[in-house]
């Protein structure tokens, strides 16, 4: 049986796609732009960053485009005053949170987060800042974690359990208190289950994760092509 | 793994834990279930064991890691003689028992998921025990206390630390 086709409608332009594709791959391959950060091709979707929010005609409520399917008729909005408010809204929050300080990053200039902001016209920030004591974890012979750069987007914890197999990565404690956690709450440079890929580090949108060695600006990720890396595990090859 | 998971065996509350884990026949979802019994066994979940189940349900590290920590239940210290919880749900919390958790931090200087340097008290924070129509609660050694004014909240817990030996 062939999958079936479906036609559905994205901000008023008519398009088509599979029965079990996402409102979001669908809106890419029609070259219509959602904002993501937890998502990421090749990984299961978490659905958590609530970036990817569109309206639905019919439903009063927001959907996740990554996670919610395509049906038949559907007539998808991507952006509008009200989900641009909440983006704005949503990526505020993530600065607030932790301690963001884009002029002293690895990543400064090549950050999804801090390109984000930018396309959304961020030029401050409305919520008082937390500034929470957080630790830099630099036992690694390789690479380090600075939580304060951590927006917990999970995509190391989803790429170590995923593609990489090790699941050295994992979230411990909830709410505000929430952080990334190796094995035991153990110093990364002694863990037990993890393999040095570095797989992590590049899926890391901020610069949370980076590499030793690089100052400000200096820390680029890598495409690691994950979607190809997971068909070549599935096959078994 | 750690060297002393070959060890635990000769310990009678490893096997009870053991048990609880043959019981879901090893299965990873017998996890919650086996940090129940560790925690009642044990009394807080020691590090050692909680590699040793993880071992032997063959989940990751990490992941027990994040499920001990997630839930308030679960206690990665061992708990002092007396454990006093306070319940932060919105309930109590309107109705007075931010005032009660300040109260304790002067007097006993502890927050939420500490234990008193000689060991005698251990302070927990609730997000809702279920029992909001007698907001405020306060638990003194499970014992439910509710509905009662800020000085007498705090003259019950001293008079209960007084008592209780």
């Amino acid at each position: 049986m062939t999958t079936p086709i479906l036609t559905l409608t994205i901000d008023g332009k008519e398009v088509s796609g599979l029965a079990g594709e996402t409102i979001l791959q669908v809106a890419r391959e029609n070259g219509f732009f959602i904002p993501t950060l937890c998502w990421l091709d090749g990984l299961t979707s978490a659905g958590s960053c609530r970036l990817c929010m569109v309206e639905i005609k019919g439903s009063a409520a927001l959907h996740p485009a990554c996670i919610t399917l395509i049906q038949e008729g559907m007539a998808v909005t991507t952006s509008s005053e009200r989900l641009l408010r909440y983006r704005r809204a949503i990526i505020e929050l993530l600065f607030s949170e932790r301690n963001h300080v884009c002029a002293v990053c690895v990543v400064n200039g090549h950050c999804e987060l801090q390109t984000l902001a930018q396309q959304l016209g961020i030029d401050h920030i409305s919520f008082p800042g937390l500034y929470p004591d957080l630790p830099v974890d630099a036992s690694h012979p390789r690479f380090v974690i600075d939580h304060n750069r951590c927006i917990l987007c999970t995509r190391c914890v989803r790429v170590c359990g995923e593609i990489e197999g090790a699941h050295t990565w994992d979230v411990k404690n909830r709410g505000v208190r929430s952080q990334i956690v190796a094995d035991f709450d153990t110093p990364w440079g002694d863990s037990t289950t993890c393999t040095g890929c570095g797989k992590c580090v590049h899926v890391c949108p901020t610069g949370a994760l980076f590499e030793k060695g690089k100052s400000v600006a200096e820390m680029f990720k890598k495409p690691l092509g994950l979607p190809y890396l997971k068909a070549i595990r599935d096959l078994g090859v | 793994m750690p060297a002393d998971t070959q060890q635990k065996p000769v310990d009678r509350r490893w096997q009870r834990i053991i048990q609880t884990m043959l019981r879901h026949n090893n299965q990873s979802d017998a996890l919650i279930e086996t940090l129940h019994t560790v925690q009642e066994t044990y009394g807080y979940l020691d590090p050692a064991v909680l590699a040793a189940v993880a071992d032997r349900l063959g989940i990751p590290p990490a992941r027990v890691f994040g499920v001990a920590t997630f839930y308030n239940h679960f206690s990665l210290k061992p708990k002092g003689d007396h454990t006093l919880v306070i319940c932060t749900g919105t309930a109590c919390h309107v109705r007075g028992n931010d005032q009660i958790l300040a109260w304790v931090k002067e007097q006993y200087h502890l927050t939420p998921g500490q234990t008193s340097a000689d060991n005698r008290l251990s302070l927990v924070e609730a997000r809702c025990v279920g029992a909001c129509a007698l907001a405020p609660v306060i638990l003194c050694d499970g014992v439910l206390t509710g509905k009662k004014g800020y000085k007498e909240t705090t003259a019950i817990i001293e008079e209960w630390l007084g008592h209780a030996s």
